[in-house]
């Protein structure tokens, strides 16, 4: 026991001198293993004399705990170091790019659609359709455009081969065509927008073959002009997203209303450039009126009881002049960049409460 | 329809200026299309004289000239026209003058060593006319100083409005000043329409040869004219032609046209002494006669074309255009006037089966003021007569007449119900006789009777539109539409807010979303199964969209194509739109239809981006169909589907017998026919015909979880290659029973090793307990009648 302290000073010299985890070990088996010196230390208290064993007992103890203490401090000091020269080893180089996702937009019509149903859904009015392939009666004729009128001639029409019974098919020139439809099958109140594909044989840098219109009917007890000028200036300065936007209505004509209206917002031209809003210019977007009294009564419906207003609006028009679109054709050009840069996250859902001003993420 | 300021202000007497009445035509619904002030477009032109013109000592072609603009000192110019002389009066532009026919700002500046300060201009440099023989040679007694557009009667601004199809009476500028006037912009100046007291009998006369169609021709009256003198038109009738863009040709033409514009009623002259015989005949053609027009074309007559001719034959197509035969010369001596009203219908078949367009039949079809030709006559001989002299002879006029006169009621209370706007019955009545109508008081309202000039007011609510335009449909309130619930209801249906959802869930899955025509060529309709004979435009707009798509499918080919040329080879793009099976309403379906190219990302360092296949094109089909709301749990695979796919590749989602979806990689040799390189896979969904899921409410069903452990259990099974995987996991589902809550495939594995023509397919189960965690022997069972289900179904074997 007499070289007890030399001892304890050798072994804890030797636990610091450790430099890995197996030279610790090592020492920890020569000072306390079954063999250790501490432990053939402790073996030997047996032959002392009780007193003598107790003295060298609790020196022994302190002895051997703080060598352990000594052990779990540099075994923990040598984890961490190991730890970290791992960790330092395993450094990855975080500018490397992560992944490739991908990043898929809908088309700014399908976009726009639905912000004009959100907004029109607000109003009350539902969604109805129609075919693309027209009979002469519904595009035409029973909208008050009879044969051989002239606003007929203006509407470029794509026509298909007569049926059987020698009943020419066009393409629709409008949606028009689903006023009547809706008008046929349900009785009023009305309140429907129709938005769809539109046909006319026109291609140039401001026309395209096909297009997009969305129609709205309305017909109810008491509608008059002034409900149209209402609903619709609603929807322009919700559309656009501007509170007071000017929305004036000129006198026009559409043989399927009257009295008809055009209906122009506000904007101001600087450069090239275009800002919807109040300023020093106008700008058409939509055609509108009160149900003509003979398209009422070729539904069959009394016009001395019922009076209504419709508009047509296009989809692409507006679309362009909300999201700065230049160019009409590039809509159906299905160029990814174009996409890319026009289009809208699939999860940017235009709603009433969330906002109808879409690609802000 | 164009017209000057001046001869608007010939039918308008208004001291408002020019600017408000521009903003004050479309509010009227004559929409100003364009205005062009020539004034101000040539302020800078001024007129001059050259002082002197010397020879440039170094150029041959050139003169150096002294300038007096009229004010401070002659300026140098140096100029290379021909005729430019000393003391001729010209047009000067000095430095700083953008000159528009050459489109160049003028700068001072010198020319082969020659000061220049401006330049002396030709017609075609102010772009008035082409000519261009050298510098604009003025009159000696021009105004040296003064503005040339002035000098020149060029300061008469233009402007172009648009003319919706109901408003024929605004085809002539009387129309409009007509409307203005009612608007309080002025007065309607008085238009002397006496007769003309004719000084001999028109040595021609009209015959009408209709057959019982007189309605055809109601109405036509001539006049002739003797001892004219045919030449160039006075300037003011061939400058106000010349700004609405008609060249001047002779006078007894331009009076004719300029009385189309003034007052919208076309005419047309015939050479009296080319007429052969006393008389003109109004009849329907018979068919297959040519008639050689004014412009000289000759068109062949379908029968029933209202025609006009003489002893010789048909010299006139009624209300389209006239005949090369008899038409007026420079040497016109004798004229018969012919001024009418056609069948508008009539007028209009025949000009569009002639693809003939005229000003006169665009005046005729839109409905012709139905007196006209009573009316207009003695203004129309007096001015033939003030501008070519002569005489002219006593009307002749046949035709039953046109049955205008009509009476509409317009109930006090109709304005207000129908725009909300208050108007007095008082500025009511104002209103309409201001535009021509006659107003009495009814009981209840206003018995209305429109003016023959306007044939398109058809019944109350286009008196309510007069009346409303002419006050301003500024003046209509604003009311919201009353709400018919508080909150609103769902405007989309089930099937229609489904395709929203669609739509998201193929762009979430990378596909772009595309919108192409319905149209496409024959060649691709025949190739996915379209092309039909009703399905073909009659008059498309191109070879490439002339025929209704069976399919979206080749659109998106081609633009994956047009995306490759432009180096993007990996597209994945989707659409949803219509297709065309048949031409009946019913006939034509929704389709979702999407396509894969090359590769799913671009080369890239993890390694991630692996070439496409069609399973990636089955994945977007069912995460369709489940957007759609199908539950895919009961979706049954077939190797199955349309020419257009690979016939080794393609596969259909079947629920009971109904095929919800195709899918597959496209056929190679399809694929070439758009020029695509590598494989490309698509699938398509007619929406359709997919299901719309049951509801049964919103609540869900209650969730039973399970508090045992689940057990996995892996099977390899050898089977025959031919053997289908998806018949391999119908038995595995069968023996497994009620406690499978998951089952997948993990290894897909052929080779020598386990025998030509077969292949090993691993799968794993999952067994979810439900009452009592499973024992080993009851785990045993299970595999076991897996395994003799698989091996009784599939001829599966366990791989030792």
């Amino acid at each position: 026991m007499q070289n007890l302290d030399a001892i304890s000073s050798e072994i804890l010299s030797a636990v610091d001198a450790a430099e890995t985890i197996e030279a610790l070990e090592a020492v920890r088996i020569d000072a306390l293993g079954k063999k250790g010196r501490v432990s053939l230390m402790m073996r030997e208290l047996g032959g002392m004399d009780p007193e003598e064993r107790k003295a060298a007992g609790q020196a022994l103890n302190v002895v051997k705990d703080s060598i352990a203490a000594a052990i779990e401090t540099r075994q923990s000091d040598l984890s961490r170091a190991a730890l970290d020269a791992r960790l330092t080893a395993e450094a990855i180089d975080v500018s490397l790019p992560s992944r490739p996702e991908a990043e898929a937009r809908l088309h700014p019509l399908s976009r726009t659609i639905e912000e004009v149903v959100a907004i029109f859904a607000e109003m009350g009015f539902t969604v109805a359709e129609g075919p693309d392939i027209e009979s002469d009666y519904y595009n035409f004729t029973a909208l008050n455009i009879p044969e051989e009128h002239p606003a007929r001639q203006e509407h470029d029409t794509f026509y298909l081969p007569p049926d059987g019974d020698g009943r020419r098919k066009v393409l629709r020139t409008h949606t028009s065509p689903v006023q009547i439809r809706t008008m046929e099958a349900v009785e009023p109140p009305v309140r429907i927008i129709v938005p769809g594909r539109t046909y006319r044989s026109d291609h140039d840098a401001t026309h395209s073959p096909m297009f997009h219109q969305c129609e709205g009917l309305v017909i109810g007890d008491g509608i008059h002009m002034g409900h149209l000028k209402g609903c619709l200036i609603d929807f322009c300065r919700a559309f656009f997203g501007v509170d007071d936007l000017p929305v004036r209505f000129r006198p026009s004509y559409f043989p399927f209303t009257e009295p008809s209206a055009e209906v122009d917002i506000g904007c101001t031209r600087d450069g090239g450039g275009l800002k919807i809003g109040a300023g020093d210019d106008w700008l058409e977007i939509l055609g509108s009126g009160m149900v003509n009294p003979r398209v009422l009564a070729n539904c069959g419906y009394d016009p001395e009881k019922y009076q209504g207003f419709a508009f047509g609006m296009g989809i692409e028009r507006i679309a362009m002049l909300k999201y700065g679109i230049p160019d009409l054709r590039t809509f159906y050009d299905s160029d990814l960049r174009w996409m890319r840069h026009y289009g809208f996250l699939p999860f940017d859902a235009p709603s009433i409460h969330a906002g109808l001003v879409g690609g802000t993420v | 329809m164009k017209f000057t300021r001046d001869w608007l202000f010939d039918h308008l007497d208004t001291d408002r200026p020019l600017s408000e009445i521009l903003d004050a035509l479309p509010m009227l619904g004559l929409e100003v299309e364009s205005f062009d002030d020539p004034a101000e477009r040539l302020a800078a032109f001024t007129i001059a004289e050259v002082i002197s013109a010397e020879q440039h000592p170094d150029a041959d072609r050139l003169r150096v000239c002294m300038v007096n603009t009229g004010s401070g000192d002659p300026v140098q110019v140096v100029c290379g026209a021909p005729n430019a002389r000393a003391g001729m009066k010209g047009v000067f532009a000095p430095a700083g003058a953008y000159v528009p026919g050459i489109d160049l700002l003028l700068k001072a500046g010198t020319i082969r060593g020659q000061d220049s300060n401006g330049m002396l201009c030709s017609e075609r440099e102010m772009m008035i006319s082409d000519e261009h023989d050298g510098i604009i040679d003025l009159d000696q007694d021009a105004p040296v100083g003064e503005s040339f557009a002035a000098y020149a009667g060029l300061d008469d601004p233009v402007i172009e409005i648009a003319i919706t199809p109901n408003r024929a009476d605004c085809l002539g500028v009387r129309g409009v000043a007509r409307d203005l006037a009612a608007a309080g912009y002025g007065t309607l100046k008085p238009l002397d329409s006496s007769a003309h007291e004719g000084s001999f009998d028109s040595p021609v006369t009209w015959r009408l040869d209709l057959d019982g169609a007189e309605h055809l021709c109601p109405l036509i009256t001539g006049i002739a004219f003797r001892g004219v003198t045919n030449g160039p038109s006075p300037d003011w009738m061939a400058r106000r032609l010349e700004a609405i863009g008609q060249r001047p040709i002779s006078a007894l033409v331009d009076i004719t046209n300029y009385v189309m514009f003034d007052l919208g009623r076309p005419l047309h002259a015939y050479d009296i002494d080319k007429i052969h015989g006393d008389e003109l005949v109004v009849r329907q053609a018979k068919g297959g006669e040519p008639f050689a027009a004014l412009n000289e074309k000759t068109y062949e007559m379908e029968a029933g074309m209202i025609t006009i001719g003489d002893a010789e034959g048909v010299d006139d197509l009624a209300g389209v255009m006239g005949g090369e035969r008899t038409g007026v010369s420079d040497d016109t001596t004798g004229m018969f006037l012919e001024i009418a009203v056609f069948d508008p219908i009539s007028v209009a078949t025949t000009g569009r089966k002639l693809n003939l367009n005229s000003d006169a039949r665009y005046r005729f079809e839109r409905g012709l003021d139905s007196e006209s030709p009573v009316w207009a006559a003695g203004h129309i001989a007096r001015l033939v007569v003030a501008i070519c002299g002569g005489e002219a002879s006593v009307p002749v006029t046949m035709g039953p007449g046109v049955d205008w006169q009509r009476s509409i009621f317009l109930g006090s209370g109709k304005v207000e119900s129908l725009t909300g706007m208050v108007i007095e019955a008082g500025e009511q009545q104002r209103i309409l006789e201001a535009l021509g109508f006659s107003v009495t008081p009814a009981d209840g309202g206003f018995d209305v009777a429109p003016p023959a000039w306007r044939g398109d007011i058809d019944g109350a609510a286009d008196l309510v539109e007069e009346i409303g335009r002419i006050r301003g449909f500024d003046h209509l309130p604003m009311e919201h539409l009353p709400r018919e619930d508080v909150v609103a209801k769902p405007s989309l249906s089930l099937a229609q807010a489904r395709l929203f959802r669609l739509r998201r869930a193929l762009a979430t899955r990378g596909l772009m979303e595309a919108v192409t025509f319905s149209f496409l060529s024959e060649d691709d309709a025949t190739r996915f199964g379209g092309g039909a004979e009703n399905l073909k435009l009659v008059n498309p707009i191109s070879a490439d969209l002339s025929v209704m798509r069976p399919s979206i499918l080749p659109n998106l080919l081609s633009a994956a194509a047009r995306n490759q040329d432009r180096g993007e080879a990996d597209a994945a793009m989707f659409e949803v739109g219509p297709v065309f099976p048949g031409d009946a309403p019913e006939d034509q379906r929704t389709a979702a239809t999407g396509i894969r190219h090359g590769g799913t990302a671009p080369r890239e360092w993890h390694g991630s981006a692996r070439a496409i296949d069609l399973f990636d094109a089955r994945a977007d089909a069912e995460a369709a169909l489940a957007a759609l709301g199908v539950k895919l749990a009961g979706v049954q695979v077939k190797a199955d589907g349309a020419d257009w796919f690979h016939p080794g590749r393609r596969g259909q989602l079947i629920q009971g017998r109904t095929v919800l979806a195709s899918f597959g990689e496209i056929h190679p040799a399809v694929a070439e026919a758009y020029g695509l390189r590598g494989r490309v896979v698509g699938f398509e969904i007619h929406t359709d015909d997919v299901p719309m899921p049951k509801s049964k409410g919103p609540a869900k069903p209650l969730l039973g979880l399970s508090v045992y452990q689940p057990v996995t259990r892996d099977f390899a099974f050898i089977v025959e290659r031919t053997v289908a995987a998806g018949d391999i996991l119908k038995a595995v589902k069968s023996g497994a029973g009620p406690l499978l809550s998951d089952m997948r495939i993990f290894d897909l594995y052929e080779g020598a090793n386990i025998g030509d023509g077969k292949k090993s397919v691993a799968v794993t189960i999952t067994l979810t307990p439900t009452k009592a965690t499973l024992t080993e022997d009851e785990i045993e069972k299970i595999s076991a009648e897996i395994v003799k289900i698989a091996g009784k179904n599939c001829g599966a074997t366990l791989r030792g």
